[in-house]
């Protein structure tokens, strides 16, 4: 293994406290319990966003903290989601009386723990909503397995419902918001190669040089099948099938229902994209891969949507959501509609994206 | 009878059991979850016996929360908030008492394991911890009504645990990260009712060595 780390043990704290450093202006740190912040927070009337997960997926979340993104996130070690006490603690940093909403991604460790957390924050008298992100395609049913788990959509979802808060949304808007856009999105993963978790010090899982792992996860989860190698256009071409092809997707989530104090089932249900839907098309970096290539896959995704009478309406194109060093690449097509363009439009102002201002 | 010491020894044994089975438990783990359980348990529970220090004194109930309470901040993972829920809820109907009757401590667990269901959402056969823990938990109530004492409800409930613990093997997991490998999660111990097992064990290896 080679890394630019010091001990395996203080790989995460070393690397939060370079980002305090280089991004004073814009956040802060606490790390008894580890918590990002808005450096301005709490922002007066302003619902806070909160959300968190494993490291090793940066920029996402921390580097999404700052005016029109999140307020606080949650930083567990690599790949491994972050405890209650850090949430709560967040929480309590970041809320300006309005409210604080939790975006949580669909892995059981997250969405156990972010519940704890939620349940500590609504008993203090603080009102709190928790959404859940599910956009990973690959994953086919929800009954048997622990559903689609949260993904590229992510990263999307805080952007718009960041800016909406921001523009004064309340606390119930905000997560009406936030959930309408996972429920339009669909993402699909690729691995070329695996990656290497510090304190494991060996790759996550072998992958012969002429082969590529098809639907995978952020951690090196298993994908759908392994595949012999093959060019960016037939790889761009497989992937955007798994999104556009896939049927209507029904499964049930559990949300902190405010006024009964209590857990409550929600059925959820994503439509298919359809000729004449508009999309964000998101092109992203699994972090060994050059932003090259996602331009590569990027010129032929264009090209396939055209030819099915989708319109692209915005693009993002990078690393943002990656899985430490691996090398592969994630499409993400969230559907759009004005309310979600004006905020994906709305300034942000974190280290990871930065624009209109 | 289990009395206040008693629990303090448990969770001490507990602390280097999970520490010696650090490297077993993360190798079940690897074959079908994120290879992080042994480390995540071992990491909890050696927190706990740190804590125990300040907590020994007080009463069950105060001791089994702040187990609760440490775990639940220091697991991280599925675990950890189950874990913590079982510790708090078993905490919660222990409030106050310096020692448990055969009935007391069923209580407790039987609360504990409703914390783990509750928070889990796991039913029997979805290849978790529940597996071990409802067979283990069925065990000891017909042993307590038969009327055993609690060493003897115990042991009884560690059999029924490592039968549970084992019974996960052929099964497909449908919940928690395992749950992604569909058919290739047949053949694996699950992780969760293994380290509950090795929690039960503990208990009942306390109370015989004492």
């Amino acid at each position: 293994m080679k890394k630019l780390i010091n001990a395996v043990e203080n790989v995460v704290r070393e690397q939060l406290e370079g980002m305090a450093s280089a991004h004073a202006d814009v956040l802060k740190v606490s790390y008894e319990p580890t918590f990002i912040y808005r450096a301005d927070a709490p922002v007066a009337n302003k619902v806070a966003l909160i959300s968190g997960g494993g490291s090793g997926h940066e920029p996402m979340h921390g580097g999404f903290v700052g005016k029109g993104m999140l307020d606080a996130a949650c930083p567990g070690e690599v790949f491994t989601s972050p405890t209650p006490d850090q949430m709560y603690a967040a929480g309590s940093a970041v809320n300006s009386g309005a409210g604080v909403l939790y975006i949580v991604k669909n892995y059981t460790g997250d969405v156990l723990n972010f519940e704890a957390a939620a349940e500590m924050l609504a008993g203090e008298g603080v009102p709190v909503q928790s959404i859940l992100i599910d956009d990973d395609a690959a994953v086919k049913d929800s009954l048997y397995t622990a559903g689609r788990r949260g993904v590229g959509a992510t990263v999307i979802t805080e952007k718009i419902t960041g800016a909406a808060a921001e523009a004064g949304y309340d606390l119930l808007q905000c997560a009406d918001l936030c959930r309408k856009v996972n429920t339009s999105s669909r993402s699909i993963g690729v691995a070329l190669t695996s990656c290497i978790v510090p304190a494991a010090g060996k790759p996550t899982f072998d992958l012969g040089d002429g082969e590529f792992e098809f639907g995978i996860g952020i951690h090196g989860e298993p994908g759908r099948r392994r595949l012999p190698m093959a060019s960016v256009d037939e790889i761009t071409e497989m992937m955007a099938s798994a999104i556009l092809d896939d049927g209507v997707y029904t499964r049930t989530v559990r949300e902190w229902d405010q006024a009964r104090g209590e857990w409550v089932d929600k059925e959820l249900v994503n439509a298919p994209l359809r000729s004449g839907d508009g999309v964000i098309a998101f092109v992203n970096s699994m972090g060994g891969t050059p932003v090259s290539e996602l331009y590569a896959m990027y010129r032929k995704l264009s090209g396939l949507l055209d030819a099915r009478g989708i319109r692209i309406a915005r693009n993002l194109i990078g690393p943002y959501i990656t899985s430490l060093e691996m090398q592969g690449a994630s499409i993400t097509l969230v559907k759009v509609d004005d309310e979600i363009l004006k905020f994906w439009d709305a300034p942000v102002l974190t280290p990871g994206l930065r624009w209109g201002v | 009878m289990v009395t206040k010491e008693q629990i303090v020894r448990w969770l001490e044994r507990l602390a280097s059991v999970l520490a010696e089975n650090k490297a077993y438990l993360t190798d079940l783990d690897s074959a079908i979850g994120d290879a992080d359980h042994g480390t995540n348990m071992a990491r909890g529970f050696a927190k706990v016996a740190e804590k125990l220090v300040s907590v020994a004194d007080t009463d069950i109930g105060n001791i089994l929360k702040a187990t609760g309470m440490t775990l639940m901040s220091s697991v991280g993972g599925a675990s950890g908030p189950l874990y913590g829920t079982f510790f708090m809820r078993g905490g919660a109907v222990t409030a106050s008492r310096e020692e448990l009757s055969v009935e007391d401590l069923g209580e407790m667990l039987h609360a504990g394991m409703q914390g783990i269901q509750q928070r889990g959402r796991a039913i029997a056969e979805d290849k978790t911890m529940i597996d071990a823990w409802i067979p283990a938990l069925a065990a000891y109530d017909t042993a307590r009504i038969a009327g055993e004492d609690t060493a003897a409800a115990l042991r009884r409930a560690v059999a029924g645990a490592e039968a549970g613990m084992k019974a996960t093997i052929p099964l497909q997991a449908r919940k928690g990260r395992a749950s992604y490998l569909g058919e290739r999660s047949i053949g694996h111990q699950d992780p969760g009712a293994t380290s509950t097992y090795l929690m039960l064990k503990a208990l009942l290896d306390t109370l015989e060595s004492s």
